[in-house]
This record gives structure tokens, C-alpha cells and sequence, in this order.
């Protein structure tokens, strides 16, 4: 069945009302309060020391983060899609964690865990690491909120590639880890770059369980988006707004190096976007040889 | 030498997809396993390649036993029914890979690639991707890939099953001409009786898990060990205790001793032959294939009743085949 054209006109409407009202109008606002009185106010905002330390270690964050859930991500998608064993799905639950508690919860349990009287906290000050109000307790916050993304992105795209490829490899004399980097890693790469874009933005954007474990001392443990909240809460509404503008940056930053990435790996090795390699596959196959 | 396996057993849950089967296949033999989906023969393959382990038996591949050998040391080129193409590598990079894989210097591998891609003719489709390929030119390459690192034994996982009539056709006849300059020791598995014929030497049947018969074409249609190879390497009418090929079945007109009345239901044309269907007295169904000409002396009619003399007849008891010539 295809629509009327009125019919159609009203859809499209409908969407990008829908998309203009509740994503595009708040980020323009934002966006114009910001560079409202000229580029001064909001560049001399984010050069005070507070801001400056606020974005490298939210930049910290993201560097320590973002890695380690990849590694456990591609890790653990390939357990559980390519080793059936009974613990499967008790893993498969436990990875989901980290969306259904709120972060605060996050936040909260492990303060108690690393708090003075929690299991790890005097085990861990006697070894003389700080984990609360300090970088390492606002780490484990990060992974522990963005740690579902590259698993859940990564599971579907090896569930479709299926084992053949792999099996291929093996038969041509490949061992497991030359099948892993040569055929396995390529085929899956776009699902693993869209878990990692999603584990940035979300390592950026954490609030939260961060805010529980890091105490929020500006200059020390103060990331972005803390650094955000604060300026609001102390109506220094131009701080507040730049710092906005400069997370969406961060954010859009790692999308472009995505998509540019993605675009290198294409010229050299001829893969496309996943909607782009579906069309492909499914217009491109005649037979007759 | 060649390829043996001897006792083996595999099991999926509650499935057992090999039964104590044992085959022997020559050394530089073309053989097909032939047998309906779940017969185990895709199993028996696999495990010869080591993608699959047995529950018991073993593996001997040229005089080796290969029974624990990892795929990856086996050196058996397989292709799959699916192809298994690496999709983000070129044509090339695809029938490089072992090479690669193996370390071998870069002429020397352009060197092996190109004389591989001549020899199954994709030679100017080196830099194109799988995605940009016909199935056919696909399983070529795969072909190609599995070649390429001159394997001990070659296996084929019903290699032609995605591909259309036409393209199957040209593909076996050209994999029969591969085998003749090659001489690899070549398994492949098939469901289409006239595939393994058309390209085999050697068939072994296949069934519940089962090894039912192996030999020649000729001596599977000709002897076939029990029903189930009967009417699986041919056509088959089925007279009580009996079996008969619908090429067997003679139709006349005037009944003897040894006819039975039938009705012409249908009457097929399929070109030089024609299929007749008939029911019998006891309201069995029949066929006969008989030719044009044939046809035409008879001049039958739907609705008449004729007289079917059965020719070369078999039948089955415990196992063992009978035969009666007419």
C-alpha cells in the first residue's frame, strides 16, 4: 500500500515536528544563548582553570574507559555468541545491569563498596588508593554505566556473519587469533565503532553515579558535565552553556572520526555501512556466469 | 592413501547424525556423497575437515591418522554451499589468504593468485569484491581460495545447492574437466542423484546416518543394496513386494499371463518422454516413462484401460536384493 502524497507530506511533518520540537529546538537554544553576546564569553569560560581541568578528565575518563569496554565487549559478544555454555544467559542478564539501575544506584553501590567501611574501601586505602572522590572510584562509575553498548551492538552483527567465514579461515590454515584480526574484527567493525560512539557519549555525558563517587571538588574531580551542573546551580548561566556546548563538541568530534574512519576502511578494504552493504548484497547478486 | 574413515559416530542432542559410518575414498577420486537432508552426509564432511568432532572413530587422511588434527592443520581445502566469501576482501585478497596465512613472499603469491584466477576464469575480476560477483563467479572463487594452498584433499559442502539450473550445470561439468587436470583427492556432498552421477566416480549413499550402499552410477542403479538406494538413485513403482523403474513398465494393449489392467489417468509430455500415470485394480498408483514414438504406436488416451507388463522387477527381503527379469 502506498500512501497518498497528502498522506505522506503530513508523516514527514510529523517527524521532523516531533524531532524539531523535542531534540533540535533545545540544542539550537543552547546553542544560540551560548554565542549570544560573541565568542569572548564562552571562550573565556572554558579557559578558567576549572573548566580546563574539566575537560581532561573527562577526556581521562573516555581514554580509560572506552577501551577497556571494548575489549571486554568484543570479548564477551564473542562468548556469547560463539561458545554455548550454560552460563550464557546468566551473563547475558548481567550485562543488561547497567541500563535497568540508575546511575545514581551505580553511584550509591559503590560508595558502599569503596566507602571506609565498605568491602574493598579499607583493603584498598591500606594499599594507599584512594577510590572514592578521586579519578579511579569515577572509572570504575564510567565503565560500569557504558559497559552494555559494545556488547549489545557487537552480539547481532556476529550472530548475522555467522561461523562460515571463520571456519574458511581455519580450513586455509589460520589459527584463532589470525581468524580473529583477519576475519572476524573487519566483519564486525561497524558494529563495534557504533558500540564505541554510543560508550563515548555516554562515559561524556554520565552525571550520575559521578557525581556520588567523586564528591565533585571543582579542579580535582570535576568532570564536564558536573562542571555544567555547577555553573547552572550558581546561575553562571554563560559556564553552564559553553560547558554544554563543548560536550556536544566531544560528542560530535567521535562521531566524525567514526564516519571519516569508516570511510578510509571502505576505500581500502571495500566494506560500507551496514544499510549500505544490505542494499548491496541484496541488488548485486545475478546469477550467470 | 586417500581419504578413510572408520567407525564414526556423532550425536547432536537427541540427533544422531552419524551412525557408525565408515567409507573409503581413493587416492585422487572424485567421490560424491549422495542422500536426502539429515542423512548425515554434510556431518561425515565436516568432520573430515576437522570443522566437526567425532564422538568415535577416526580420520585417516593419506595414511595419516588426522583424527585430533585441528582444522587448521589438516590441510584440506573446503568450499561451502554458501561460499563463505570474505567479504571485505578483494577477489585477490580472497584467494591469497592461506598464502598469506602460510607467509609466502608477495610475487610469489600475485604469481599463485593469477594462475588460480586464470584457471577457474575470474582472471579479470581480481580486484572486485565478493558483493560485486554472481553466485556462480563466487563459488568460483571460493574454488579458487581452496586451491590455492594445493590442499591434500578437496571437500565440497553441496557446492552448486545456491546456484540456479543453468549455472549448476556448467559449474559441474567444469568442475569434472578441474578434477581430470587436478587430480586432487575430491569429496563432495550432494542431494541430487543426478549431480553425484554426473560428476562421480564413486557414490556413497547416505541415510539416517547411515552408509546404505557405495559404488559406481552404474552399479548403484543397476544393484541397488536395499528400497531406499533403489528409489533414490532413480525413479521407482512400487508392486506390492515389488519394485519396478517406470522405464520397466510395458504397456500393452492385449492382456496375458503376466499383465495387469490399468486406467490412463494422466498423460504427460516432457518433451521425448512422456510420463503416463496409471491406477491399478487395487487402486495403486503407477507410472511408466515411455518414449514418443512409443506413444504414438499405442495411441493412448486418458480414461483408457490398458495392460502394464512389469519387465525387470526387485524386491527386498531383510536386506537383501532379488532380482527377477521378466
Amino acid at each position: 500500500m502506498t500512501p497518498t502524497a497528502p498522506a505522506k507530506w503530513g508523516l514527514r511533518g510529523l517527524a521532523f515536528g516531533y524531532l524539531g520540537l523535542l531534540l533540535l529546538a533545545p540544542v539550537g537554544m543552547i546553542f544560540y544563548k551560548t554565542f549570544e553576546h560573541g565568542l569572548g564569553p564562552p571562550v573565556d569560560a572554558m579557559t578558567s582553570p576549572e573548566a580546563l581541568h574539566a575537560i581532561q578528565l573527562t577526556l581521562l575518563m573516555v581514554a580509560v574507559a572506552v577501551p577497556l569496554n571494548t575489549i571486554f565487549g568484543v570479548g564477551c559478544a564473542l562468548l556469547l555468541v560463539r561458545r554455548r555454555w550454560w552460563g550464557n544467559s546468566i551473563v547475558d542478564g548481567i550485562i543488561n545491569l547497567p541500563f535497568a539501575v540508575s546511575p545514581i544506584v551505580v553511584g550509591l553501590s559503590l560508595y558502599l563498596l569503596y566507602g571506609n567501611t565498605g568491602w574493598f574501601g579499607p583493603t584498598m586505602a591500606e594499599w594507599g588508593i584512594q577510590v572514592l572522590f578521586s579519578w579511579p572510584g569515577m572509572v570504575l562509575a564510567s565503565i560500569f554505566v557504558s559497559l552494555p553498548f559494545v556488547v549489545r551492538e557487537t552480539v547481532p552483527v556476529l550472530q548475522e556473519i555467522g561461523t562460515e567465514q571463520e571456519q574458511a579461515a581455519s580450513t586455509l590454515g589460520a589459527n584463532g587469533w589470525q581468524t580473529f584480526w583477519r576475519i572476524t574484527l573487519p566483519a564486525i567493525r561497524w558494529g563495534v565503532a557504533y558500540g564505541v560512539v554510543l560508550t563515548v557519549a555516554r562515559v561524556l555525558g554520565e552525571f550520575g553515579a559521578v557525581t556520588i563517587v567523586s564528591g565533585s571538588i571543582s579542579g580535582e574531580t570535576e568532570t564536564m558535565p558536573l562542571f555544567v551542573a555547577k555553573a547552572f546551580e550558581q546561575f553562571q548561566e554563560e559556564a553552564a552553556y559553553a560547558g554544554a556546548i563543548v560536550l556536544a563538541l566531544l560528542a560530535l568530534t567521535t562521531l566524525l572520526l567514526m564516519s571519516v574512519g569508516g570511510r578510509k576502511a571502505k576505500a581500502s578494504s571495500g566494506g560500507s555501512l551496514p544499510a549500505a552493504e544490505l542494499a548491496v548484497s541484496t541488488s548485486n547478486t545475478k546469477e550467470g556466469s | 592413501m586417500g581419504i578413510a574413515v572408520e567407525g564414526a559416530f556423532k550425536r547432536f542432542g537427541d540427533f544422531q547424525a552419524l551412525d557408525d559410518v565408515s567409507i573409503d575414498v581413493p587416492d585422487g577420486s572424485l567421490t560424491a556423497l549422495l542422500g536426502p537432508s539429515g542423512s548425515g552426509k554434510s556431518t561425515l564432511l565436516r568432520a573430515i575437515a576437522g570443522l566437526e568432532d567425532l564422538d568415535a572413530g577416526q580420520v585417516v587422511i593419506n595414511g595419516q591418522d588426522a583424527t585430533t588434527t585441528p582444522a587448521q592443520k589438516r590441510e584440506v581445502g573446503f568450499v561451502f554451499q554458501h561460499y563463505a566469501a570474505f567479504k571485505h576482501m578483494t577477489v585477490f585478497g580472497n584467494v591469497a589468504f592461506g598464502l598469506k596465512i602460510r607467509k609466502w613472499k608477495r610475487p610469489e603469491i600475485s604469481d599463485r593468485v593469477h594462475e588460480l584466477l586464470r584457471l577457474v576464469q575470474l582472471d579479470g575480476l581480481a580486484e572486485r569484491y565478493p558483493d560485486q560477483l554472481s553466485g556462480g563467479q563466487r563459488q568460483r572463487m571460493a574454488l579458487a581460495r581452496a586451491l590455492a594452498v594445493e590442499p591434500q584433499v578437496l571437500l565440497l559442502d553441496e557446492p552448486f545447492g545456491a546456484l540456479d539450473a543453468k549455472v549448476r550445470k556448467d559449474l559441474r561439468t567444469w568442475l569434472r574437466r578441474l578434477h581430470d587436470e587436478m587430480h586432487v583427492t575430491t569429496i563432495f556432498v550432494t542431494h541430487d542423484q543426478e549431480e553425484a552421477m554426473d560428476v562421480a566416480e564413486q557414490l556413497v549413499v547416505m541415510n539416517e546416518g547411515r552408509v546404505e550402499q557405495s559404488g559406481t552410477a552404474g552399479d548403484l542403479y543397476e544393484h541397488p543394496a536395499n528400497e531406499f538406494v533403489m528409489s533414490f538413485v532413480g525413479e521407482v513403482n512400487r508392486l506390492g513386494d515389488h519394485f519396478v523403474r517406470p522405464h520397466d513398465m510395458d504397456v500393452v494393449l492385449d492382456p496375458d499371463e503376466r499383465t495387469e489392467e490399468a486406467l490412463v489417468q494422466r498423460i504427460v509430455a516432457l518433451g521425448f518422454e512422456i510420463r503416463v500415470e496409471f491406477t491399478l485394480g487395487d487402486g495403486t498408483e503407477v507410472w511408466a516413462q515411455l518414449t514418443r514414438p512409443e506413444l504414438q504406436k499405442l495411441e493412448l488416451r486418458e480414461g483408457q484401460i490398458v495392460y502394464l507388463r512389469p519387465g525387470q522387477t526387485k524386491s527386498f527381503s531383510s536386506g537383501e536384493a532379488v532380482s527377477a527379469a521378466a
